[in-house]
């Protein structure tokens, strides 16, 4: 479905180049539910935006159903951290939600469907003639959701939507996507750099080194389909798995210090 | 602040001074400065007669006219400059030498170009209150958020309707801070086309009355570019009220947080 093959990115800069993200490869199948954990300055943002063909890589390839991405494909939707940059201030909540549809040519009565579907789901059906600036962080983020997903994409992407909300409804919100991703048999790639929300969120969690960027581990998530934050959160193989996270990251972090000194 | 109250801010001031003024010329034969009576029935007296459709309103249709191609030009212009690297760099030395001409000087030149014409005065207009609208749009155009540019990338919202979703209404504020400036430039050049060459309109109005020693009606002249002043200024804000209502919305967030 997805497939990213020996991804390099190095950006171009006044002092030198700057190399984002090393070596990346890795398979999604369609349907999947794929989490990538990193740390801050990992090359997480810098690999969705290859991914998504806002960049062009340095080196590699993505490829979305058989084609290659170079430009942003028609079947993916994108949701950034930055809510309260992505969303039109000059637009209510129904103009921004229903924008990429009439941008698409849906005609009127199927957009106006889906939309309310989408603000429905996100449990927003009540402020569709509300600016984004009115509404809270956490309300902001959940009509990027529904913009993503009235835009019925076979791939969401999701760049640490949550990072910038507070920890409630960071819960809330983490539910919301498992729910979404049910109902629509929707792929998502889901960046953090939490630990914790990778594990309780994916059916399996990509672990990235620190820069030089590679994969450092690819881990399937045994965890029951049906979590819940209480009972899955407190449960022994959680606990495990987040540990093993831990640790993989930890090491990929004294492999990059030591790293320096390598003689290649 | 309720209705009445920003009226009385409104009126507080000039009437105060119109109080001032009376006081002053009170019993006074200055040649110079005449009664707020006597200007008030010399305005009478001479604009609302034939004056207003032979000297008036041709003026202020080309003021309009004049502002309307100064927007509608230099909006077009900011947003390609604004939008391409390329442009940008090709046109800016030009920008930065035809910026520092000042308008006045090029009126005999498009007299002699164009024609002492209503064509000649527009372009007078046009060339003097463009810039502030062509430089804010540019810098509008090119501040477009980034995030916001990458949404619209990824939703395949490209050309036309980038244009018409994103750049636009991005660069906005921007492009109402520099229409507000082009106003008065605009309202100013009008006079200026109008003083050399010219036989009808406000400025040639002004200067003649100037020429025959006409003082209250000289004064009554600038009282009326003063309320094309005011009426311009009105009409603005009707019009920003409503573009930017959300950016003014959204500032008042910002603050409070
Ligand atoms: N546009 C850019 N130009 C130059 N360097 C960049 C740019 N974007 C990101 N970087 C650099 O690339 C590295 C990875 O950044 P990023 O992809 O944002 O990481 P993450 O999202 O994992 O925090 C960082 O060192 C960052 O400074
Ligand atoms: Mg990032």
């Amino acid at each position: 479905m997805l497939s990213v093959s020996g991804l390099k990115k190095v950006y171009q800069v006044d002092a030198g180049e700057i190399e984002a993200v090393r070596n990346l490869t890795f398979d999604i199948d369609a349907g999947e539910l794929v989490c990538i954990v990193g740390p801050s300055g990992a090359g997480k943002t810098t690999l969705l935006k290859c991914i998504s063909g806002l960049l062009a890589p340095t080196a590699g390839t993505v490829t979305l159903a058989g084609k290659q991405v170079t430009e942003p494909p028609k079947a993916m939707a994108v949701v950034f951290q930055e809510y309260g940059r992505s969303l039109f201030p000059w637009m209510t909540v129904r103009d921004n939600v229903e924008l990429p549809l009439k941008n698409q040519r849906v005609p009127r009565a199927e957009r106006e469907t889906l939309v309310n579907e989408a603000l429905a789901a996100v449990e927003l059906g009540h402020v569709p003639d509300s600016y984004p600036w009115q509404l809270s962080g956490g309300m902001q983020q959940r009509v990027a959701i529904a913009r993503a997903v009235a835009y019925r994409p076979q791939v969401l992407l999701m760049d640490e939507p949550f990072a910038a909300v507070d920890a409630q409804t960071r819960a809330d919100l983490e539910d919301l996507i498992r729910s979404i991703w049910k109902k629509l048999g929707v792929t998502i790639l889901f960046v953090t750099h939490d630990i914790d929300e990778s594990v309780y969120l994916g059916q399996r969690v990509i672990v990235l080194s620190n820069s030089p960027t590679v994969v450092q581990e690819d881990l399937a998530i045994d965890l029951p389909d049906e979590r819940d934050q209480l009972s899955t959160r407190s449960s022994a193989r959680f606990g495990e798995l987040r540990g093993h996270v831990y640790e993989q990251i930890q090491l990929a972090k004294s492999k990059a210090q030591t790293g320096a000194v390598r003689v290649k | 602040m309720s209705t009445g109250k920003r009226i009385a801010y409104f009126l507080g001031l000039p009437i105060l001074l119109i109080l001032v003024w009376w006081a002053a010329t009170l019993g006074s034969t200055n040649f110079y400065v005449p009664t707020p009576g006597k200007l008030v029935e010399t305005f009478w007296r001479v604009w609302i007669s034939n004056r207003f459709f032979t000297d008036f309103m041709p003026s202020i249709i080309r003021l309009f006219i004049g502002l309307a191609a100064t927007i509608v030009l230099g909006v077009v212009l900011g947003v390609l400059i604004g939008s391409f690297r390329w442009l940008r760099s090709l046109f800016e030395p030009l920008l930065e030498f035809f910026r520092a001409v000042p308008p006045p000087v090029l009126v005999p030149l498009l007299m002699l170009l164009i024609g002492i014409n209503d064509q000649m005065k527009i372009v007078v207009i046009i060339s003097g209150a463009i810039w502030p609208v062509l430089l804010n749009t540019v810098e509008g155009v090119r501040a477009v958020d980034q995030v916001l540019s990458d949404t619209s990338r990824t939703y395949r919202i490209t050309g036309m309707a980038r244009l018409r979703y994103l750049v636009l209404p991005g660069a906005s504020p921007q492009i109402m801070t520099g229409v507000r400036q082009c106003l008065s430039i605009g309202l100013i050049l009008m006079v200026i086309s109008e003083m050399f060459g010219s036989s009808a309109g406000l400025g040639f109005t002004i200067v003649l009355f100037q020429r025959a020693f006409a003082v209250p009606e000289m004064w009554s002249g600038i009282a009326v570019l003063g309320l094309v002043g005011i009426g311009l200024s009105a009409i603005f804000q009707l019009v920003e009220r409503r573009v930017l209502r959300w950016y003014h919305g959204l500032r008042e967030v910002q603050r409070d947080n």
